[in-house]
């Protein structure tokens, strides 16, 4: 960075305990935060809000989730979909059946919803580490996407398991066109955030990485394992629970079981991958990297090669270059994209006098 | 300070030795068909320092395990501050005052030495989920509360420069003293070290001894210290009981322990 922390003395503790301790962070944070919130919608045109920044944010917030279980509590987890499948349909229900039920309360029962069946398929985590926990969180992943569609009631009955998510409406304020879902999103997205960001630093999070780097010592210390790996579970599905239910309501509008597939979980994964193992930040970065490196392509590759390859070879390429990249990323740099952006920090700090 | 000194240091230096605080009655373990413990019993008395010595795979890690509840003994009773310790594991032994450090390094890796040394006040942190995602009135006073308890041993450990470095980051002899350092923010009334000073040199030695005999003399921390160096554990230990093969060949003070024929037979070899 041009600017350093230089000449700005913590007197108080809680002064040295913020998340931005040296000013220029914090003001470049309300920045960034009053650009997202009030410039990006004003002139942002339809196509990017809808299929760019809402889709971003709202893995971000499924990134955040699982970022919670495996970066911070170590916890590998293939089931990342699944629960946000729980929370879409949870919402969806809690709608349908509960009359005059507000939107956000049932964001938040939906949430829960699938923090509950996260704490369920968590319970083997108690017994089981790595690779084996993660086939049975795989397990999860079938199993509620077969549930779903297996039992018409929690689509209402509807043919195909297709829901179409209701209107939104809070206070009487129907959100619907793609500025009031962006900014609603938004909003949901930044305040999890924060609060994801407040558990991860303070006692509950030292107690899931404590689990995740010796769970013998954290059990000495008095931290319990197994508490802190089911508060992990409960804690990463809700947060993708709320995220499947943005994305049935401010995204696609309509949902199947079938869209929450292993697929969608193995691209949250890429997504912490890429973006930071073990960071919040690191979620933002990685689900913006992997919604846009698409589109990036889909625009650069003609651009390039004008239409000689076809449009078969195109889409072939994006899963080279992804598959390149997470290659990359776990030799290069396993922490991610939001480890380079703290090397250069601290490289910047020191620069241009190296010494 | 000499070893003839130390057996008097209690009265000299003020530091007083209370009454028997832990009781170790006829410990057996055994894993399958490996006995690692046989019929063992000694006692910790309170503000003493109490090292265990004995050659390699004699038992000493297992006999730490056995205090702080990590290994079950099948056989045998554990007597702690007066009342008998059904099986408790290793959350119940840290609640009722006992901390411990590892013969191999368990810091958290990925943590700073702030947060692993906060990580050891788990137990005295009350607040729960939804305060923390809030860090809002309660959860921040306390996090700053304990900040400041932290600050104290940082202080006292004399690791300030280090606070925010990622453990992982840290020399050998650094993060041995951090891992004192968690184990210390339990505020324990029992402390278990296991090999503090293995693998230092020196300086790094006489540093982790002065603060083992600071801890306690300031605090009046009771200390069970397993070490190799016998000079060390000659120097600053009240009684020492020594293991071979998972039996209590000796027991006493220093020097007893030292002209005792078992021990010297244990260390020496023996001459048939």
């Amino acid at each position: 960075m041009l600017y350093r922390e230089a000449g700005q003395f913590k007197t108080s503790y809680s002064a040295d305990q913020q998340i931005f301790p040296i000013l220029q962070d914090r003001y470049g944070y309300w920045v960034i935060l009053a650009i997202f919130g009030v410039l990006v919608p004003m002139l942002a045109s339809a196509y990017w809000l809808k299929a760019i920044l809402i889709p971003v944010l709202i893995f971000s917030l499924a990134a955040i989730g699982l970022n919670i279980l495996t970066g911070y509590a170590g916890q590998l987890s293939l089931g990342s979909a699944a629960f946000m499948a729980v929370g879409a349909f949870g919402a969806y229900n809690f709608r349908l059946r509960i009359d005059g039920l507000p939107f956000l309360v049932a964001l938040i029962l939906g949430g829960l919803a699938a923090a509950a069946v996260g704490v369920l398929f968590g319970l083997p985590s108690l017994r089981i580490k790595g690779f084996y926990l993660a086939v049975a969180t795989l397990a999860a992943q079938f199993f509620i996407v077969w549930v779903l569609v297996k039992f018409p009631w929690f689509s209402n009955n509807a043919s195909s398991g297709v829901i179409t998510a209701q209107d939104v409406v809070i206070l009487g304020y129907h959100f619907d066109g793609p500025q009031a879902k962006y900014v609603l999103t938004l909003a949901v997205v930044a305040a999890l955030a924060l609060a994801a960001k407040n558990l991860v630093r303070t006692a509950t999070g030292r107690s899931w990485m404590a689990v995740r780097d010796m769970d013998v010592a954290a059990e000495v210390i008095g931290i319990r394992p197994m508490r802190a790996k089911l508060l992990a579970f409960a804690v990463s599905s809700f947060y993708c629970g709320v995220a499947g239910a943005l994305y049935a309501y401010t995204y696609l509008g309509t949902v199947e079981p079938e869209g929450f597939n292993l697929d969608l979980s193995f691209r949250i994964l890429f997504m912490i991958i890429i973006g930071g193992v073990g960071s919040i930040m690191g979620s933002f970065l990685g689900s913006a990297f992997i919604v846009l490196l698409p589109i990036l392509l889909d625009n650069v590759v003609p651009a390039i090669f004008g239409n000689a390859l076809g449009a078969g070879f195109a889409s072939n390429l994006q899963l080279i270059v992804f598959g390149g990249l997470i290659i990359f990323f776990l030799i290069v740099e396993p922490h991610g994209l939001a480890r380079l952006w703290q090397i250069g920090k601290e490289k910047l700090r020191l620069w241009p006098f190296p010494h | 300070m000499s070893a003839v000194m130390t057996a008097e240091a209690p009265v000299a230096e003020g530091r007083r030795i209370g009454e028997v605080i832990l009781d170790l009655q006829g410990i057996s373990l055994s894993f399958g068909g490996v006995k690692a413990l046989t019929n063992i019993s000694f006692n910790v008395r309170e503000h003493e320092i109490r090292s265990i010595i004995g050659p390699n795979g004699a038992g000493k890690s297992s006999m730490l395990n056995v205090i702080n509840g990590v290994y079950h003994p099948q056989e045998g009773q554990i007597h702690f501050h007066g009342s008998r310790r059904q099986k408790m594991d290793p959350h119940q032994a840290a609640a009722q005052g006992i901390a411990r450090t590892f013969q191999n390094i368990a810091l958290f890796k990925g943590m700073s030495v702030l947060d692993n040394i906060m990580t050891g006040r788990s137990l005295k942190m009350k607040c729960g989920l939804l305060r923390h995602a809030l860090y809002w009135g309660p959860a921040q006073r306390e996090e700053i509360a304990h900040r400041r308890k932290v600050e104290e041993i940082i202080d006292f450990l004399e690791i300030q420069s280090i606070r925010k470095t990622p453990v992982g980051r840290l020399p050998y002899g650094l993060q041995k003293r951090v891992e004192l350092g968690r184990a210390l923010a339990a505020e324990p009334s029992m402390l278990l070290l296991d090999e503090p000073m293995a693998g230092m040199n020196v300086e790094e030695k006489q540093d982790m001894c002065r603060f083992i005999l600071d801890v306690n003399d300031q605090f009046g921390t009771t200390i069970v210290l397993i070490e190799h160096d016998m000079g060390v554990v000659m120097d600053i230990s009240d009684r020492v009981v020594v293991l071979d093969y998972g039996k209590k060949i000796g027991d006493g003070t220093p020097d007893e322990v030292k002209n005792n024929p078992d021990v010297i037979a244990a260390y020496l070899g023996a001459s048939h």
